[in-house]
């Protein structure tokens, strides 16, 4: 390292740390497991069984659309970043799909962390503007008479989606459904597809 | 201090080991592409939820970074969220005064001056 160059990411994380802990602020066991949570437990298999439960469970989709947050710890998932997520349904002819424009919110309790692209400003600034193009160039071709709603993270709300079932799986459980239901879709830049 | 997990541990149900949710990889990537990384993340995670700051707070000084980066008509850096994150954490701890800019920077250097190899296990 040269003097009075850049500090190096990894060194200020890891003096930051220290100065915290010593100062009796962060216990480091308690950040290893939030950390451990994050990278192996918490993600979109979350998602995945709240959507295959609203596919199946019609009182269950009513109250998810009403009350996401609620609904959502019915299954037992909660946490930073869940206290308000506000669920929203595409359709046929209705396409929610999700950006934080200014930043990287995220509903974490349900799909995780964010992917690298949602956080890209490429992605952030152009969702926003031409929603059908972006989508294209991620693989989703809509029809011209699709409605397009793009969901900005602007408050504290959190989005999340339910994708449209795909037809030729109503005689599918609930259970063969969540395998189906991928991050993408949950933040509305691809479709579920039928197995 | 509360235990943050708490409020989390319902979220750790028995997950498949394979499939496309299967973790670590249920991104299709690694969540952190460096351990620092995860350090940052976990530090602004544990002091929020321990109450040093709220993440309204944490969000607001990240909004800043990115934009001032995003609005810099020259970027000294590439694109790297989780620079955005350290700093906008260390703007919060150095607004609120939990610790100064100089200090972390001292330790930066302290740290910056072991010998290669220091965080590798001797043989005793």
């Amino acid at each position: 390292m040269t003097t009075g160059g850049p500090l190096p990411a990894a060194l200020r994380t890891e003096a930051l740390e220290q100065l915290l802990t010593e100062r009796g602020l962060i216990d480091p066991k308690v950040m290893d497991g939030i950390i451990t949570n994050y990278e192996t437990n918490v993600g979109p298999l979350n998602g995945a069984k709240v959507v295959a439960r609203a596919w199946t469970d019609p009182q269950y989709r009513r109250r998810l659309l009403e009350d996401g947050t609620a609904a959502i710890k019915e299954l037992g998932f909660s946490g930073s970043q869940g206290e308000h997520i506000v669920v929203v349904e595409n359709t046929a002819t209705t396409h929610n799909v999700v950006v934080c424009t200014l930043c990287s919110c995220y509903p974490w309790p349900v799909l995780g962390l964010p992917p690298s692209w949602y956080k890209d400003p490429a992605y952030r600034a152009r969702m926003v503007k031409e929603p059908r193009t972006v989508l294209s160039e991620m693989g989703l071709e809509l029809a011209d008479d699709v409605r397009i709603t793009v969901r900005d993270s602007t408050s504290e709300v959190r989005w999340l989606v339910l994708p449209e079932r795909p037809a030729g799986t109503e005689h599918l459980p609930e259970e063969q459904l969540v395998p189906l239901v991928t991050r993408d879709a949950m933040v509305g830049v691809a479709k579920v597809k039928a197995p | 201090m509360t235990t943050p997990l708490e409020g989390q541990s319902a979220t750790t149900a028995p997950l498949d080991a394979e499939g496309p949710a299967a973790p670590p990889r249920s991104n299709g990537e690694l969540v952190f592409v460096e351990p620092w990384q995860s350090r940052a993340f976990g530090m602004a995670v544990t002091l929020s939820e321990a109450g040093v700051f709220t993440w309204p707070q944490f969000r607001a000084a990240l909004i800043a970074r990115i934009s001032a980066w995003e609005s810099a008509p020259v970027k000294d850096e590439n694109w790297n969220y989780y620079q955005h994150w350290l700093d906008a954490l260390q703007d919060v701890l150095v607004g609120q005064g939990t610790v100064s800019a100089d200090e972390v920077t001292a330790r930066t250097r302290t740290l910056a001056r072991r010998p290669p190899g220091h965080d590798h296990p001797h043989p005793r």
